[in-house]
Formats: structure tokens, C-alpha cells, sequence
């Protein structure tokens, strides 16, 4: 069970937040103009590896903000928290 | 047979109290401080239970939490009975009541030990080979097979008991109060630090604090004695929690930790009237020191298992700490020192050792010397090849090892004995470190996999025997020093400690002893309480299983409640030794929480009958519940979902209920519908994007009704929103979708259009709703409202208006989830209960009608409106809904558009919801059933399902919703509903059954 420092709170225990999967995934600004195979690309597809994640996690029991996580999912180290819309600290 | 096998000198038992207790309802005598096994092995009785598969007869082979054999059921009351409960870790208590499990009629004599001589047609995987034929026939094997396995009983009846969960955080969490895991409390506490001392027994001290041994010692003093000083300065440490009877049952990432405290269970049944009896612990500490130390070995040869046969430091700590003889003419057979301890203590107890038989060629050791010089007799490079005895060990068998070890040489000699005990080198505990994510390296000197500290997650480190560390003077030293670096101490209390030990510690180490005969004329066990033996694990690699995880499955070694403490280390071995791989190669099974089976009680504490889950209620329920409402949860709301009046059934209320509110009026409580406060100068461009139909152009004041969808297109929720203001409205959600509504509208204002000027608030318990509907609606609220002009000009249908009820301020909306010309009053809720009697003494002379969840789901089925997430499923699409018309095709985007026109979702041959009539107007579908064109063509397509299904009083007829594969082209089209014993046909209709030109919203 993880301790997550949230970027507007502070640290807090896991059960407090709830997880969105996979960051850094933008809604396509013209969803018109793409085709089954691009929408599809965006809706459907998503990593899972084993390493470094970049995931998007809730403070849902709290701030109800929602900010980015960079997790090693090999051993769970939380390598870095950042706001919304802020660039990724670690590649 | 009864005996007293009770010896008179040590100072852990008292033996001043002594307490009755009953073993398969005879009645023996222990003393305080016993456990069940040390008390039975005082009364000489060996043989507790019997095997789970052969049903061999099985005695007390160790005298911890990795015991696999003496497992009993506690009491035989409905709601107390405890099974699987471990005869070495319950502490005995006055009325103790335990008795065998797995055995019929009686452990003495079960029926099932044929199943022993039936065990060369009982090999790994036979249930898996045997009863996969005929196919069909499980079902039928499985009867006897069900009735054949387990081990206890479970309780029938519900547990009274009360347990308890606990937080903690400590800065340092010490587990195991072993000599190492005392001294590290210590230097934790006298640093200053917050820490917690947990330990799974009754007393602290681990093994040392009984070896009373003058090779042994710590400044001088005996090691036992040192301890004991150790343990006694714990107390002068106000920042020390010192937890016994308390099991570690998980190790978690960030150090967050389990573990049950048993706080009754050593009790007599009186004392714990109105305890807790166990508390789990969630801890979460800053650093963990695991020092949870180490278990013996078993040796693997043909026929171990016998009562009788019992691991050589589990005898010594019978002895020494209990002061009970585990026999009286006793041999033991080892391949290191540890044998030579116990037969010096039992020596030094007037115990007849006869003789040590020992697999290695000779050893030089001061224990061993000291042995030799006590006169006890060594039998060097030999091995048991057999034992004798059914129900305890009586003889064993011996045979001279060869050089290498791989064979025996020469004849067979008996010897007579009435207990073995077996010393097969040691196992650290490394449970905890692998699960909190730890990696283990393999040392091949003595044969252990230890913590490899590379791979140790950080703010932890285990000392001690648990990471390799046999020795005394080596476990005290490192220890010291390994702490000081971990708690960064620059000097310590323990600094310049002086330590006298034996220094040499020698072992050979053999996996599968070698016997005289083929391994197939042998039962060498590896799990004793699975019944695996070393002859299934090689069956199994025979087989063609490689994977160390596929051969445990198979042979279900390390598959039982000990989970294969004892002997996963010989599986592996040999299974190494059969392929020829490295042990470090190879690697171990997971180890996976809880360390030792925790009782369901313990799991889940208090949130047991109403404190499960949350309950919310309405802020009319007290009416609804003095008005005989029948409750129905939604999500954790309680809704009313009928009201019986004089005796009535469901059905008959809810026909009254829908006839009332069409004829004249009905009232319900709605007040459990989500509600959104939208505000900000983006809210319409908010709606435009998230709803499928046009926001801008709604005037304040007004309503409409909004469909939402999924980002896959399908239909996610659906409410009504009010434009309050410029920029204000208030949305409406299902009452089951309230809040991942309010989390997802969240979701895409925080990070896909930060840039929107849009703050979403829930207002769901702010405000109360109250539906009045039917042709006599407008005559009541005009009695409530006296002022309020309530023409359709100035009031429309979707429209809303701010008023006051007795000087309350409230919204009136005029909408409509019935089809009838119908009011909503919106109302702070604490005045919701009030105006809703209000309404209801204005309602009197127009029979003004309560109604629940379920005549609403008839009323809006008449008018084919749906209701999401049970006429959708998360796989229909506004289209398949028939809705296109809510469709904004204008639009530029909306959550969903995109998907809208996916190759999949425009395919003709979707799912689609339609109307169904039976043919039988008086036949009602069940919910649920499946839709059928032709029975006779096997196999039969399955077209779809019935949605909703109701009598309908208003029409006097049944109608259903249902969604059907093309339903949209099959109007008219005749289906058959395939039942248990009949087939009901039915015709796809319209989804509007009554009132299709929507006349009564004006009426």
C-alpha cells in the first residue's frame, strides 16, 4: 500500500486515492478527422510494462485534484508527482 | 498409556496452577503456560490427527506455527468451533476442548487410513487423471470427493465474537522477540525512537531464553540469563510497545504491515465475556527490522511421518521450556551440531538418549565433544532407511551411507525407540522480506536462500537467524553493527560486548536420504500435511513439469495451512538435485501473505450486519418507514419500493400504486437522484461538450433532458438539467451514478479543458425532492402554492420556478419521468419531511398516492423511457436506443461523438431496444429471459433479452422492453421467450405503450 504525496496535500496513504490509468494520453482536439484506426488508437490502446508508468491518479477521498505519477511498476517506488498539465520530471 | 511424562525443574511453567482440558472428550491435566501439544506430550500422547490424504496416523512434530500435522477443532459449539487450529501455538486454558480432525470414526480407528494401502494407486495429479472420464461425470465424482476432503469443520453459525482493527505508525516496527529482535527494540527505544516489539508468543526470548547451556555466553553470564536481563530493561522504555501473541500475517510495500493480536484466546471461557478477542494491526512504520528467525529441518527418508518423530529442537524446547519428555527412550538423527543441544539437554534431564545417528563422517565441534564426553553414543556416516510403529514410532531402522552419500552400504540394524527426533539443518524465515518485494540469494555452504541485500527494499533490514546468521557471536556482532548503520548510532550499550560460543558449526547436507530400496517401495514425505512425498515431486518432473510453481500445483506440496514451512526447501532440492540445477537457479515458490491463516473475524473487524456498509437515507424516511414502505437498496441508498397497504402483496400495491397516479395523483420521494451545481461562465460550453443534444440555446428557466455517453460512444447516464441562470444550472443524475458522474465531469474539466471557467459542486443531501404527478397534481400544488401561476403559458412543461412553501424557499420544476403533467418540489432537506406531510393533507380529497422505486419503473416503462444501467448495459448506443433524435449531429464534439460512427457501432445488426407484448396479455416475462426466432434449428441464436417487464394496470395488459439484434426493422415481428417448461411467444412493438401522442403532460 503506497504512500502517495499529493502535489496539493501532501503525503497520504494509498486507500485515499484512486488511479486512472495511463497519463500523458490527450483527447484529440479534432476527433472528426481522424479515422476508425487513429480513434481507436486513443480509446482502446494502452502500455502496461513493467518499468517506469506514467499514470494519472485521483485524490479522490481528498482534494479530488487529479495530478501525474511516474511509478516503477517493477517495485512500486514513486518516482515523481506533478500537476496536471506540467511536463514529466524523469524521462 | 496415560503417563506423567512431566519433569520437575524449570522456571517457564507453573505448575502450582494446574488446569483441566479434554482431548476427543477424555479429560487430562496441563499447567498455566502450556501449550495444547506440550500438554498432551506430558500425558504421552503422540498420535492428534490423521494425514488429509492417506489418513496415516500423525503425531506433534514441532512446536510452532510451521506445525503440519497437529492441527485440531477447537469446541464443537455452532458459532464458536474452531478448526484447523494449530495444537503447538494454543496456549492452554481451563475447559479447553479439542479434538482430531479428518479421522471417522476416531483417530484411533478411521475409516479412511485404506486409503493408505490404496496409496500406490494414489499418486500426484490422481484426481486430475481419474476424473476427467467420462466427460460429464465430474459432477457426479464430485459428491464424493467434496465429502472426502477438508480438514475441520467450519462453523454454521454466525460468530458472536468481537475483533477489532487498529492503526499504528511507529517510527521503528521490530518483528520477532528473539534475541536479535530484543536487542534491536532496545537500540531503537534508546535512540529515542517510537517503537513497536511484536512477537507471536506468550513470552519473549525466542529460543535462547531456554538454552541453559554453560557454552553459551554473553558477558560472562549465560546466554539465557543475559537475555532475560535484556528483557526485564525493556521496560524502562516509555517509547516501547511490546505486543505478544502477536502474529506478523503481512509484509506490504511502504512498510504498511499486518498483524492479529489474539487477545482472548489463552483465556478460559469465562474471562473473555465482552473482549476483543483478536485486533489486526495496520502498521505503517518509518523502518522494520524483520527478526523472525529460523525453523528446523526435517529429514527426508522412508517413512518420517510417523507419531513419535519430532524435530530435535522442538524435543529441546519440550524439555527445557516445558519440562516435558517427549519420550523415554529417544535417539535422534541429524546431519549437523543442533541434534548434539538436544541430546545434552535431555541428558542432563535423565532422559535415555540411546543413539545419535549422524550423516556426516565425524565432527570436531565443542558440542559435539561435550556430547561424546557425556558418554552419548554416535552412529557417523549412517542414515535411517525405515522406521516401525503405526501409531508411534517404535523402531528405526539404520544402513552406513557410501562416500558420496548417494547410496547405502551393509546390513539394516534396528533399534528400539518410542521418539526420533529429526535435525535437518535450519531455514531462515524470509516470508516477510520476499513480501514486501525483497529478492533472496542462494548460499550453497549450508544449503539457504537468505535475504539478498542488493535487492532489499528500503527502510528495512532483517537480522538474525531470518537472514542467515546461526551463529551467537555472529548474530549478536552483526546485529550491533548492522543496526548501527540502519538506526545511524554512533555508539551503542552493546558496544564492547563479549560473547562465548561454539564456534564451529559443520553440516552435510543430503536432500533425499538414500535407501536400500527403489524409491517406489518407499514414502519419504516431503509435505506431511498434504501428503507429498519426494516420490510425487520426481513423478511429477517425469511428467514433463518444470516450473517449480506447476510441480507444487501438482503435488500440492507447500499447498496446505502450513504452507510448506517446514519442507519447500526439500521439494526444491530435490527437484535441483533431479535436473540438475543450482537451488539459486531454480528459486522458491512465492510467499504469499497471510504468514499463518488469520480467522475471517479478524479480516473484517467491525464492519459486520449494519456497520457492512454505508446506508443513506432520504430525508423523509422516518414517513416512509411509519407508512409501511418496503425498502429497496439503491447503491447504499434505502428507497422505498412499495407501500402495502391492508395485507397486499408486492403486486397488488403496485397496481393500486401506477392505477392512483394515472387516475388521480401519486407522490414519490426523489430526493435520491444525483444533483450537480454547476456554476461559471463556461457551464454551457461544459453541458454542450459532455451532454449529445444543444445547451446553448436553452433559456434560464427552462429544462432538458440530457443523454451522456462513454468516450466508446455508449450511454453512460441520463438526468435532467435546469438552466438557474446565466451561468448556473443544476444537473440531475441516476441515483446509482451520482458521484462516478460528478468524478468523470471532474476528470475532463481538470485535464482535458482546464481552460473552461466550470465548478462543479454536489448538492444530492442539500436538497430534497418531492414528485406529485397525475391529472390532479396542478390541484395540489395550487393548494400548496396558492400564488403561483401555474398555467402552461406561464408554467410550461420543462420549465422551473423559484417559490415559496410557508415561507421556505424552494424550486418548483414541472418535469415529468411518468408521462403525466407532473411537479418536482426541490427543498432544503432538513424542511423536506414537512412540506412532503404538506403535500400530503393537500392531497387527501384526490386520493394523493405514495408510491416507491417499483411502480415508477412500471409508470416510465409504459412510456418506454429507460432507465440506465438496466435497459443499458454499457454496450447500447443512443442509436441502439432508438434515441437518435438527442443526438446534436450540428455539434462540433461531445464526449462519445467520435465513437458514434466507429464501424461498429453504425453496424445495422446492433442490439437494439424495442417494445414486447405477449401473446397472452396476462403473461409477464421475466427479466432477464432470452429472445428466440426459431427453437426447432440447434443450435438456437440467441436474438437478445428482456430489459423490463411489468403488468400493466393502466392497459390492463403485460408489456416489456427488451433489446433484440435489428430490433428496429423487426416491428411487428413474432419471437418466442424459451422457458423452464414453456415458450412464450411474444411480438416486438413500438417502445411507447400508452398515451403515444403525449397528451396527459398537458392534461
Amino acid at each position: 500500500m503506497f504512500i502517495i504525496n499529493c502535489p496539493y496535500c501532501g503525503e497520504r496513504d494509498q486507500t485515499e486515492f484512486s488511479c486512472g490509468g495511463e497519463a500523458h494520453i490527450e483527447r484529440p482536439k479534432q476527433p472528426t478527422e481522424l479515422s476508425d484506426d487513429q480513434w481507436a488508437e486513443y480509446l482502446f490502446m494502452r502500455k502496461n510494462i513493467k518499468g517506469i508508468q506514467f499514470e494519472r491518479w485521483n485524490h479522490a477521498h481528498g482534494c479530488r485534484k487529479w495530478f501525474n505519477m511516474v511509478r516503477d511498476t517493477s517495485n512500486d517506488k514513486i518516482q515523481a508527482v506533478y500537476k496536471m498539465g506540467e511536463k514529466p520530471p524523469v524521462k | 498409556m496415560s503417563k506423567n511424562l512431566r519433569i520437575n525443574k524449570n522456571n517457564f511453567i507453573d505448575q502450582t496452577t494446574r488446569i483441566s482440558f479434554k482431548f476427543n472428550g477424555q479429560k487430562l491435566f496441563g499447567y498455566k503456560g502450556d501449550t495444547l501439544a506440550s500438554a498432551l506430550l506430558a500425558n504421552n500422547i503422540h498420535l492428534v490427527g490423521r494425514s488429509f490424504k492417506y489418513h496415516r496416523p500423525r503425531g506433534i512434530m514441532t512446536c510452532g506455527s510451521e506445525e503440519p500435522n497437529a492441527i485440531v477443532q477447537i469446541g464443537n459449539d455452532a458459532s464458536l468451533t474452531d478448526p484447523n487450529v494449530r495444537a503447538t501455538e494454543i496456549e492452554l486454558y481451563e475447559g479447553l476442548d479439542a479434538s482430531s480432525q479428518n479421522c471417522w470414526p476416531s483417530v484411533n480407528f478411521d475409516i479412511g487410513g485404506i486409503n493408505n494401502f490404496l496409496s500406490p494407486f494414489l499418486p500426484a495429479g490422481f484426481y486430475y487423471k481419474t476424473f476427467m472420464w467420462p466427460a460429464g461425470f465430474w459432477e457426479k465424482y464430485e459428491y464424493f470427493i467434496r465429502h472426502s476432503a477438508g480438514l475441520g469443520k467450519a462453523p454454521t453459525r454466525s460468530d458472536p465474537d468481537i475483533y477489532d482493527h487498529q492503526y499504528s505508525h511507529c517510527d521503528v516496527l521490530v518483528v520477532g522477540g528473539g534475541i536479535s529482535g530484543i536487542m534491536s527494540a532496545k537500540l531503537s527505544a534508546e535512540k529515542g525512537l517510537d517503537t513497536i516489539l511484536i512477537d507471536d508468543k506468550s513470552f519473549l526470548g525466542g529460543s535462547t531464553i531456554y538454552q541453559e547451556n554453560e557454552s553459551y555466553k554473553i558477558n560472562n553470564i549465560n546466554s539465557n540469563k543475559w537475555l532475560a536481563n535484556e528483557i526485564e530493561s525493556l521496560k524502562n522504555y516509555s517509547n516501547l510497545v511490546i505486543k505478544n501473541r502477536t502474529s506478523l500475517a503481512a509484509f506490504h510495500g511502504y512498510n504498511y504491515l499486518l498483524a492479529r493480536e489474539n487477545l482472548t484466546d489463552h483465556l478460559s471461557i469465562n474471562e473473555r465475556k465482552g473482549k476483543v478477542r483478536q485486533r489486526l494491526w495496520k502498521i505503517r512504520a518509518k523502518k522494520v527490522i524483520i527478526a523472525s528467525g529460523s525453523i528446523e529441518r526435517p529429514l527426508i527418508f522412508s517413512n518420517n511421518d510417523r507419531p513419535g518423530i519430532i524435530l530435535s529442537s522442538s524435543i529441546k524446547k519440550y524439555i527445557d521450556y516445558y519440562g516435558v519428555k517427549t519420550g523415554e527412550n529417544i535417539s535422534l538423527f541429524t546431519n549437523n551440531d543442533s541434534a548434539y543441544e538436544t541430546g545434552i539437554s535431555l541428558y542432563k534431564s535423565g532422559v535415555k538418549v540411546n543413539v545419535i545417528v549422524d550423516i556426516r563422517k565425524n565432527s570436531d565441534s565443542l558440542i559435539v565433544k561435550e556430547a561424546l564426553e557425556l558418554g552419548l553414543k554416535v552412529l557417523w556416516g549412517s542414515t535411517v532407511v525405515d522406521t516401525q510403529g503405526y501409531k508411534r514410532i517404535k523402531s528405526f531402522e539404520v544402513m552406513k551411507l557410501s562416500d558420496d552419500g548417494n547410496n547405502v552400504v551393509g546390513d539394516r540394524s534396528k533399534y528400539n525407540c518410542d521418539c526420533l527426533g529429526i535435525s535437518g539443518g535450519w531455514t531462515p524465515m524470509v516470508h516477510l522480506f520476499t513480501q514486501s518485494g525483497g529478492k533472496l540469494k542462494f548460499r550453497n555452504e549450508d544449503n539457504v536462500f537468505i535475504p539478498d541485500e542488493n535487492k532489499t527494499p528500503s527502510n528495512q533490514i532483517s537480522v538474525g537467524s531470518c537472514n542467515g546468521e546461526f551463529k551467537l557471536n555472529e548474530i549478536v556482532i552483526n546485529t550491533i553493527e548492522n543496526l548501527k548503520s540502519f538506526l545511524s548510532l554512533s555508539n551503542t550499550c552493546y558496544d564492547g560486548i563479549k560473547i562465548i560460543c561454539p564456534n564451529e558449526k559443520s553440516k552435510r547436507n543430503i536432500w533425499l536420504l538414500p535407501s536400500d530400496k527403489p524409491i517406489g517401495k518407499t514414502k519419504p514425505f516431503l509435505d506431511f500435511q498434504n501428503d507429498s512425498t519426494a516420490k510425487d515431486v520426481k513423478l511429477a518432473l517425469r511428467e514433463g513439469f518444470k516450473s517449480i510453481e506447476h510441480v507444487k500445483r501438482y503435488t500440492t506440496t507447500g499447498m496446505g495451512t502450513d504452507q510448506g514451512k517446514l519442507s519447500n526447501m526439500h521439494a526444491l532440492g530435490i527437484i535441483a538435485d533431479t535436473t540438475g540445477t543450482n537451488m539459486g537457479e531454480l528459486g522458491t515458490t512465492t510467499f504469499r501473505p497471510p504468514y499463518t491463516p488469520l480467522t475471517f473475524g479478524a479480516i473484517v473487524g467491525r464492519n459486520v450486519g449494519e456497520f457492512f456498509d454505508q446506508t443513506r437515507k432520504t430525508a423523509i424516511h422516518n414517513w416512509h418507514v411509519k407508512n409501511n414502505a418496503e425498502f429497496e437498496n439503491v447503491g447504499q441508498w434505502k428507497r422505498p419500493w412499495y407501500f402495502p397497504k391492508d395485507g397486499e402483496n408486492m403486486h397488488q400495491a403496485v397496481q393500486r400504486e401506477s392505477k392512483a397516479a394515472r387516475d388521480s395523483a401519486g407522490i414519490l420521494d426523489a430526493s435520491t437522484l444525483g444533483k450537480i451545481d454547476i456554476q461559471g461562465t463556461d457551464a454551457s460550453e461544459f453541458l454542450n461538450r459532455v451532454y449529445t443534444n444543444a445547451w446553448s440555446k436553452l433559456e434560464i428557466g427552462r429544462c432538458r433532458y440530457g443523454l451522456m455517453l462513454n468516450e466508446d460512444g455508449m450511454v453512460y447516464d441520463d438526468g435532467v438539467t435546469t438552466r438557474l441562470g446565466e451561468n448556473h444550472y443544476i444537473m440531475t443524475t441516476t441515483t446509482g451514478g451520482a458521484a462516478n458522474v460528478l468524478s468523470k465531469l471532474e476528470d475532463y474539466l481538470q485535464t482535458e479543458w482546464p481552460e473552461l471557467d466550470v465548478y462543479l459542486t454536489t448538492v444530492t443531501d442539500q436538497y430534497s425532492t418531492i414528485s406529485i404527478c397525475g391529472p390532479n397534481s396542478k390541484n395540489i400544488i395550487t393548494k400548496i402554492v396558492p400564488g403561483l401561476d401555474l398555467s402552461d403559458n406561464n408554467f410550461p412543461h420543462m420549465s422551473f420556478k423559484n417559490t415559496k412553501i410557508s415561507n421556505v424557499n424552494c424550486r418548483i420544476m414541472r418535469i415529468s419521468f411518468t408521462g403525466e403533467h407532473s411537479y418536482e418540489i426541490n427543498i432544503q432537506s432538513n424542511y423536506a419531511e414537512d412540506v412532503w406531510i404538506k403535500c400530503m393533507e393537500a392531497g387527501k380529497e384526490f386520493n394523493l398516492t405514495p408510491y416507491g422505486t417499483e411502480t415508477m419503473h412500471l409508470l416510465r416503462a409504459e412510456k418506454g423511457f429507460i432507465i440506465t444501467g438496466q435497459d443499458t448495459d454499457g454496450t447500447l448506443t443512443p442509436s441502439d436506443l432508438q434515441m437518435d433524435w438527442i443526438i446534436g449531429k450540428k455539434k462540433f464534439d461531445f464526449i462519445g461523438k467520435r465513437s458514434l460512427y466507429r464501424s461498429d457501432t453504425i453496424r445495422e445488426d446492433r442490439k437494439q431496444l424495442v417494445g414486447l407484448l405477449t401473446e397472452d396479455p396476462k403473461e409477464v416475462l421475466e427479466e432477464g429471459a432470452q429472445l428466440v426466432e426459431n427453437i426447432n434449428e440447434k443450435p438456437i441464436e440467441m436474438l437478445g433479452h428482456v430489459t423490463s417487464s411489468y403488468f400493466s394496470p393502466n392497459l390492463n395488459k403485460s408489456i416489456a422492453l427488451a433489446v433484440v439484434k435489428s430490433g428496429k426493422k423487426l416491428k411487428g415481428k413474432k419471437l418466442i421467450v424459451p422457458m423452464e417448461n414453456k415458450n412464450i411467444n411474444v411480438i416486438i412493438t413500438d417502445t411507447v405503450f400508452y398515451d403515444k401522442e403525449n397528451k396527459r403532460l398537458n392534461a
